[in-house]
């Protein structure tokens, strides 16, 4: 690939029309509309003008980084090109929108859509839109100005305001019912309540308002988190070396391992009750994403139908255990062991057949396994076992001796032993003969095999294992809801559990719980948001594959196959301990 | 000879061809208990196959798409049934406002070819955009990322067209010309089968012809073989490949007006079981060859449409209808175990793939 030197103007308008019409798009998508109710800074601006603004700002400086313009003058002018068309794109919605009725076809092109791109000013408040996008434009250009270090930090300060902006409505909730906790506390903690309270006051009155952040708090914020950075960026780079770790560093990772327990065994009551649902929601997709990162991650089989175990699971305690059946009216716990043979079984099926397949020929063969388990579930054939479109009602409940546990609370903790058990298995498997078996098996099959390592045996074991994971998540899932319904077995669940381990880092174990965080919690903690999930998702996993293929937290070794070419030109002294694979 | 070919057997294989067997033997036998039952005269079954063909020739079009992206970058096009959502999804407020301006009925073939072209344009840009955008950045990367990539970017196209038009059905006015049917000897065949029959042979043969006969499409076939080789003779490998694309676009633009014919309502989701279908199609017929395409999409069409009564309804299976695609996919099943590369696909996939 040759590059020609690229003209700055012509790429200041290029980037300005694709600023533009980016932020045109969320705008008749209707995000901008959605978000527009939502302060970041209390009374200054809100989400859906960052949305409508923040095309200008990071073209602008993306722009400004690829020309590298030579002088200070162009490349403010850069940046001003980028942000003027950018914005006058959208004013030419605006206007068009005046001519013709546009909501005939695009449905969120309504006046108040206008209202907000004009910042509620009318026709004059173009004048105001194209000026504030300049300004963006050339903020965003003036960025590249700054020294790489500076830069960075105001970057990542900027995003943290933002993210802090939209939490408002999770910290206000969550330091509502420490407060109410505080009143149950013994006598000799009233100090423990005084605290919490005047935490709890400080966080709502001072840094935040009824909406948003204040403007003074914003400022200082920024400031704060911008200095640490700026610290941050300043230590030298810790150097990695897998396999080898000190005694130092073996009692940091203990320690910090032993924190992170405790944090998930506490996070229902600092978050309290309110959030157990949504962390119930995230243990499930943990469960199945710990199963699906052995299939895909750790062993490269490519599996789009994976809902089908947890569907198979979940039928299976159902089918199990429900009087309403009554076939077998088993326990939860005697039911447990067949219900997870059953999804083993149903892995090692499914793998038999597709031993021989790859890439695309698998991927679509499990997709239509998936798709076969739910309409066999739906199926008026098979009702008279597994329910039809009416599904399993009164499946039974865990108990341990004679509590049962049925709040939402109470479940969680059962996930939080599930997961704890199934990282613990993943782990100790991932460093184990069959674990880099797995991984030889992803890099190249052919010399995998040509090494001796028995490709049915190894292949069948990723299915079974990644089955029961996903089995068990469903079996915890039936009894959550008491029932199961073949509509909640669909795709999408298995595009969820594909985009978290993708997003997380596929093949790490932590990016799991990373991705299940960021995918499944989120969405839920944003209200607005929910209706743009699947959207958000795609362009994700796009902008994800694009720049940082490897995930958020991800695997050593994947990281250092896709940055091969970077990390050879930066280590220009190879260090003395050679890097052992897999470790 | 022979003690070395029962080498070569191992368990699983035996275990694997038992399955294949199994669904065999379940359908030999459901077709001919259903057959000796005579439940069905024999124009039902004539209405299925009609209902079929036109139903493959728009799983066949669609087709075309996966297999020659697949031909070329050896990668699926995952968002294609997106590519093939987006025409007739925005073509439908065309057609509706023809329709309500009289325009349709004065003139059908007019409106019915704007309508057309319109589907067409938008799938082909958003096809193209699609490739120029998540793509081609991609070309040399890991197997899986271009896959993933095509994940994303289908659910961001269905989301982006739900957000633009609304979650809702849009109902596509049938033109009075193709209104109504006509009867062959006892036999009802409606006119928007006959449209869709003819429709897709026509496009068919077109999208083979150029493949086939023009210098683009022998450039298309050079690339497909060798992107260095084809490169260093002259080609402009991203053109074609842009080309391949576009070409890809349009007829399943072309593939979107056809299923508005058949099914009248369109919504954000309306590609994902047809796309699924012919991405099976594509495979069943071995992907990345063309006629393969269109034997595995006419094949698909009439398994999906005489399946569920000729296989289940013998063996006493309740509206065996419920499990067609249930039936689509398990055939897929069958055919991969016997034949891991499709019907006419060379034996590569095991090699390359």
């Amino acid at each position: 690939m040759h590059t020609k030197p690229i003209s700055p103007w012509k790429a200041a308008i290029q980037a300005g029309l694709i600023a533009g019409t980016s932020a045109v798009l969320l705008a008749l998508v209707g995000m901008t509309a959605a978000f527009s109710g939502r302060y970041i800074v209390s009374g200054w601006f809100t989400m859906g003008q960052v949305l409508f603004l923040a095309p200008m700002f990071i073209l602008g400086y993306t722009t400004a980084r690829k020309v590298a313009p030579q002088s200070t003058l162009n490349t403010v002018l850069v940046g001003l090109i980028c942000g003027v068309i950018g914005s006058a794109v959208q004013a030419g919605l605006v206007l068009l929108g005046q001519v013709l009725d546009l909501r005939a076809m695009f449905v969120n092109a309504s006046p108040a859509l206008y209202e907000i791109l004009t910042l509620g000013r009318g026709l004059p408040g173009l004048l105001l839109l194209l000026v504030a996008g300049a300004i963006m434009g050339i903020a965003g250009a003036a960025i590249f100005l700054l020294p790489e270090r500076l830069a960075k930090s105001v970057l990542q300060a900027l995003l943290w305001i933002l993210l802090l902006g939209l939490l408002r409505d999770l910290m206000s909730t969550v330091t509502a019912q420490w407060v109410i906790k505080t009143r149950a506390f013994p006598d000799g903690l009233e100090w423990a309540g005084t605290l919490i309270t005047a935490l709890s006051t400080f966080i709502n009155k001072t840094i935040y308002t009824a909406s948003g952040l204040k403007l003074v708090s914003a400022i200082v914020l920024f400031l704060l988190i911008g200095a640490w950075s700026y610290w941050r960026y300043g230590q030298p780079k810790r150097v990695r070396i897998s396999g080898a770790l000190t005694r130092q560093q073996q009692t940091q990772r203990v320690i910090g391992l032993g924190a992170v327990t405790l944090l998930f065994i506490l996070l229902p009551s600092i978050l309290g009750i309110f959030f157990a649902e949504i962390l119930d929601n995230v243990g499930l997709y943990i469960l199945m994403g710990l199963g699906l990162n052995i299939v895909v991650g750790f062993a490269g089989l490519l599996d789009l139908g994976y809902v089908a175990f947890y569907a198979i699971g979940a039928y299976a305690m159902g089918v199990l255990t429900s009087p309403e059946l009554g076939f077998f009216n088993l326990t939860f716990w005697e039911a447990l062991p067949f219900a997870l043979l059953a999804t083993v079984l149903a892995g090692v099926i499914l793998g038999l057949p597709i031993l021989k397949m790859r890439g695309d020929y698998l991927a679509i063969v499990t997709l239509g396994f998936g798709e076969i388990v739910r309409l066999l579930a739906l199926s008026d054939w098979l009702s008279p076992w597994l329910g039809g479109t009416q599904g399993i009602q009164r499946i039974a409940q865990p108990t341990i001796g004679s509590i049962v546990l049925d709040s939402q609370q109470d479940l969680y903790y059962l996930f939080l032993a599930g997961i704890g058990i199934v990282a613990f298995i993943a782990w100790r498997l991932k460093d184990s003969r069959v674990g880099r078996a797995w991984m030889a098996l992803r890099e190249d099959e052919d010399v995998a095999r040509a090494m001796g390592i028995n490709h049915v045996t190894t292949k069948l074991m990723a299915f079974a294992t990644g089955a029961l994971f996903s089995g068990l998540a469903g079996t915890i899932f039936a009894a959550k809801l008491h029932s199961v319904y073949p509509h909640s077995m669909n795709f999408l669940v298995s595009i969820n559990v594909l985009s978290l381990i993708i997003i997380g880092g596929m093949g790490s174990i932590p990016g799991v719980f990373v991705g299940a965080f960021v995918l499944i919690a989120a969405p839920d903690l944003l209200r607005e948001f929910a209706e743009y999930r699947y959207l958000a998702y795609g362009a994700l996993l796009v902008v994800m594959m694009l720049t940082r293929p490897e995930g958020l937290w991800p695997e050593e070794r994947r990281r250092l196959e896709l940055h091969e070419e970077e990390e050879a030109a930066a280590m220009v002294e190879p260090p003395s301990v050679v890097n052992t694979p897999g470790g | 000879m022979l003690r070395t070919w029962r080498q070569r057997i191992t368990l699983t294989d035996i275990v694997v061809w038992a399955i294949g067997v199994a669904i065999g033997a379940v359908i030999v036998i459901g077709t001919i208990a259903t057959l000796r039952s005579g439940k069905y005269p024999v124009t039902t079954w004539l209405d299925l196959t009609i209902k079929g063909l036109a139903l493959g020739g728009v799983y066949a079009l669609i087709a075309m798409g996966y297999t020659l992206v697949y031909g070329i970058l050896r990668m699926i096009n995952f968002a294609h049934s997106e590519v093939f959502m987006s025409g007739p999804f925005t073509a439908v407020f065309l057609a509706n406002a023809l329709a309500r301006s009289g325009f349709m009925d004065r003139h059908p073939i007019i409106g019915m070819l704007m309508v057309l072209v319109l589907s067409m344009a938008v799938s082909m840009t958003i096809a193209v955009l699609l490739e120029r955008i998540a793509y081609r950045p991609l070309r040399n990367a890991p197997r899986l990322v271009p896959l993933i990539t095509a994940i994303g970017a289908s659910f961001f196209l269905q989301y982006v067209f739900r957000g633009l038009y609304g979650s809702g059905f849009q109902a596509y006015a049938i033109p009075k010309a193709l209104q109504g049917s006509i009867t062959i000897g006892g036999l009802r065949v409606f006119n928007t089968q006959i449209a869709v029959i003819l429709g897709a042979f026509a496009m068919m043969f077109a999208l083979y012809a150029i493949v086939q006969w023009t210098k683009t499409g022998k450039a298309m076939r050079a690339v497909s073989e060798d992107k260095e080789a084809a490169a260093l003779m002259g080609i402009n490998v991203d053109r074609i490949i842009s080309l391949t694309f576009a070409l890809g676009g349009i007829s399943a633009g072309a593939a979107g007006i056809l299923y508005s014919l058949l099914f009248p309502v369109v919504n954000f989701i309306m590609g994902f079981i047809p796309g699924l279908k012919a991405f099976t199609a594509a495979v069943l017929g071995g992907i990345g060859n063309v006629p393969g395409a269109f034997l595995g999409a006419m094949l698909l069409g009439l398994i999906e449409s005489i399946g569920p009564n000729l296989f289940l309804d013998g063996l006493g299976v309740p509206t065996p209808s419920q499990l067609k695609d249930a039936i689509a996919f398990t055939i897929l099943v069958f055919i991969l175990i016997f034949r891991p590369t499709g019907i006419l696909g060379e034996r590569m996939a095991q090699s390359k793939a």
